[in-house]
């Protein structure tokens, strides 16, 4: 019996030692300064925008590629911002897609809608008036300025790939002594009439051009001719200053919320409590270092939903002390008080935790990053309460069963 | 104490809290904010005290700006908010403004992606409901007593709708005096209540069913009674720990976050109440007919 007892005594030292150890380590890992936590874009500045693509000219099969071509070709515009991490994705399926670029620290919107909005969107129409036809800037690979031979004049050669290079080719023969639009942007360029077949996919566009007009044109369609045309259907611009004050006043409301419900779970509670705020610091040490170590992107949702979760980290320690409490009272052992009271206070914490859980899971669902960043923090700290109230408060407890401490009935009520 | 005797009086109070949030709701009306309906917020800030609204106006009267609203926030702070304008002018609006002015926020929203939001939020929150009901019938599926497993779904979904309007009305109340709108993260604040105030429904009923199982209780109503008396410090001190973070982001975090916890708090409160007086009495009252335990 006493052996028996003394097992598990070991059991709790050892859990709680490598509980301490994991403490300690991630409270260094949170304060190190070398990985600073991941900060959104409301909390450190910067320029949020989302594109819609018109995929309507260009065949379903297509539309894969081309999105992606699109992401590619906006992703190395945005290069030019030298941001660290820019962040350029896109969403949706089918014929609806989407572009999301963001752009984190100080920016100037204005530079960055033009940069990126750039539409080089190369167009070749045929016939009258001008139809559209299947060969646009997609198909590109690259655009040089070039002088005329004849009148000196600045013009810009473009040369095709090869899939662009037989389109080009089949164009060009079909519409021998016809003459060939070029649009840039949905304006016409020029449109020279074909004198014959072009093999080969190398195209000039000539349109009285100054020097540096023609130089601009090249470098746009070089940068990048978009595969699809886009517009901004959406903006969000966060300045420095205001993400810098969010993210102080809501570290500051964190912190004073925390030390409440420290103060609370002491009075309430005073010797129980302890151990609650013991539980409780562990959980905000565990949880911070989570935050750096996936990493979280902290947003000011985010934080309100680990400031949040704070208060409801608690929850299962009040649960099992409230049962704690009736067993005591009903005259049972400090041992098994405590058994019973973990036992019979497991179904609640376990539904009700479940139903927070869905409710996180469901607004992750929802897909806005508002959203997101809440439901990822609470969710994230619904489950680490579960484990640092069932294994570190416990196990706190379990520290006292059968010494002189756990007879004294007052400390326990 | 005797919770389910004065069941009565809990049922004209949520109906009465109820109807008048809804009253609330269609009198003052809740201002939707721009990621539901489309439009631009600028908001900038002066290094000194602000123009006036007036000023501002005639300032900006050139650029045409369609449905224009003016705010002051604060001593230094402005916001205009406007039907949703490109880049181009919201450059236009900062170079007007001068140098005097700092841009904090700009926010832009196409009507597409606001007609989105709100089809996808009303899915969303649907969905939540039924989920939740439906886990709640899980969780209790064995039938107890007088009680089948939709009985407790039912007593919770009538709790968690005054739990959902009780915030929405004090809203549109407070909206009145200050500047609060139906924003996303109000719609995240509601969502977070409802599966907040189950979590204290599914506390109280698991009581109940602990207490039936072991019969304890002459009767259903003592039985219910006390169970309320069991949960209620549990409840209260749960409902308290969540409110003090709460008020430290309402008092302390700022602007953005102010609307968010102060349905969340409203939320929590009824939602107390709800769980502890309404849906168990309801239970009892409704469902308990002719049972002896």
């Amino acid at each position: 019996m006493l052996g028996n007892c003394d097992m598990r005594k070991g059991k709790t030292f050892i859990i709680l030692a490598l509980v301490l150890l994991a403490g300690i380590a991630a409270g260094y890992f949170v304060y190190q300064q070398a990985r600073p936590f991941q900060l959104g874009l409301d909390l450190q500045g910067g320029v949020h925008l989302v594109y819609e693509a018109d995929t309507s000219q260009i065949p379903q099969s297509d539309v894969d590629s081309a999105v992606e071509g699109l992401r590619d070709v906006i992703e190395r515009r945005v290069n030019f911002f030298g941001v660290k991490e820019p962040l350029v994705q896109t969403e949706g399926r089918g014929e609806k897609r989407r572009l999301i670029v963001e752009l984190a620290g100080v920016i100037d919107p204005k530079q960055a809608v033009e940069l990126i909005g750039l539409t080089p969107y190369l167009e070749f129409g045929e016939g009258d008036p001008f139809q559209a036809t299947p060969l646009t800037g997609r198909y590109l690979k690259k655009a040089e300025i070039a002088f005329d031979n004849v009148t000196n004049e600045p013009i810009v050669t473009i040369q095709f790939n090869d899939e662009g290079a037989k389109l080009f080719e089949e164009i060009t023969e079909r519409n021998i002594g016809k003459p060939l639009a070029i649009f840039l942007d949905g304006q016409i360029l020029s449109a020279p009439i074909v004198q014959d077949k072009i093999s080969g996919g190398s195209a000039q566009i000539t349109g009285r051009f100054t020097r540096q007009e023609a130089q601009e044109i090249a470098r746009n369609l070089n940068a990048g001719a978009l595969p699809l045309p886009i517009t901004l259907i959406s903006q969000q611009n966060v300045g420095a200053t205001l993400g810098v004050e969010s993210l102080k006043l809501s570290l500051r409301a964190g912190l004073l919320g925390f030390l409440g419900v420290l103060l609370f779970m002491i009075v309430f509670y005073r010797f129980l409590g302890v151990f609650a705020v013991l539980s409780l610091l562990l959980y905000a040490l565990f949880i911070l270092a989570l935050f750096k170590f996936i990493p979280v992107t902290l947003t000011l949702a985010g934080i309100a939903g680990f400031i949040l979760s704070l208060g409801m980290a608690v929850d299962a320690n009040i649960l099992i002390f409230s049962r704690m409490k009736e067993e005591l009272k009903e005259g049972r052992s400090f041992a098994g008080s405590l058994e019973e009271g973990f036992r019979r206070a497991w179904p609640s914490i376990r539904d009700g935790n479940i139903t927070t859980l869905l409710v996180g899971v469901i607004l992750f669902w929802f897909g806005s990053s508002f959203v997101q960043g809440f439901a990822l923090t609470l969710s994230i700290g619904i489950l680490m309460s579960m484990f640092t109230a069932l294994i570190v408060t416990r196990n706190l407890l379990n520290l006292f069963a059968g010494t002189r401490l756990s007879n004294i009935s007052w400390l326990w009520k | 104490m005797n919770f389910i005797r004065y069941s009565t009086i809990y049922f004209l109070i949520s109906f009465i809290l109820t109807v008048s949030s809804i009253a609330a709701l269609f009198v003052f009306g809740l201002r939707l904010g721009p990621e539901f309906t489309g439009g631009s917020i600028l908001e900038v800030q002066y290094q000194e005290t602000a123009p006036s609204p007036e000023e501002l106006r005639t300032l900006l009267s050139p650029l045409g700006l369609e449905s224009l609203q003016i705010q002051g926030t604060g001593e230094n702070r402005v916001i205009f908010r406007m039907k949703e304008v490109p880049e181009s002018s919201r450059s236009q609006i900062i170079t007007s403004l001068g140098e005097r002015a700092t841009e904090l926020r700009f926010e832009s929203i196409g009507p597409v992606i606001g007609k989105e939001l709100r089809q996808k939020t009303f899915v969303i929150a649907g969905l939540a409901l039924l989920i939740i009901v439906a886990y709640v019938a899980f969780a209790f599926r064995r039938t107890m007593g007088a009680f089948a497993p939709w009985h407790w779904g039912i007593a919770s979904l009538l709790s968690l709708f005054h739990d959902v309007f009780l915030p929405l009305g004090l809203l549109a109340l407070v909206g009145t005096l200050s500047d609060f709108e139906l924003n996303i993260s109000v719609v995240v604040a509601l969502l977070t209540v409802i599966g907040y105030s189950i979590n204290n429904n599914i506390v109280v009923f698991d009581r109940v069913r602990e207490n039936l199982l072991g019969r304890t209780g002459f009767d259903l109503q003592d039985t219910v009674n006390k169970s309320l008396r069991q949960t209620f410090v549990r409840n209260m001190n749960t409902s308290l720990t969540t409110l003090i973070p709460l008020a430290a982001i309402f008092l302390f975090g700022g602007d953005t976050l102010r609307g968010f916890a102060l349905v969340l708090m409203a939320g929590i409160i009824v939602g107390f109440y709800s769980a502890l007086f309404f849906s168990p009495a309801f239970l009892v009252r409704v469902f308990g007919k002719g049972s002896t335990s």
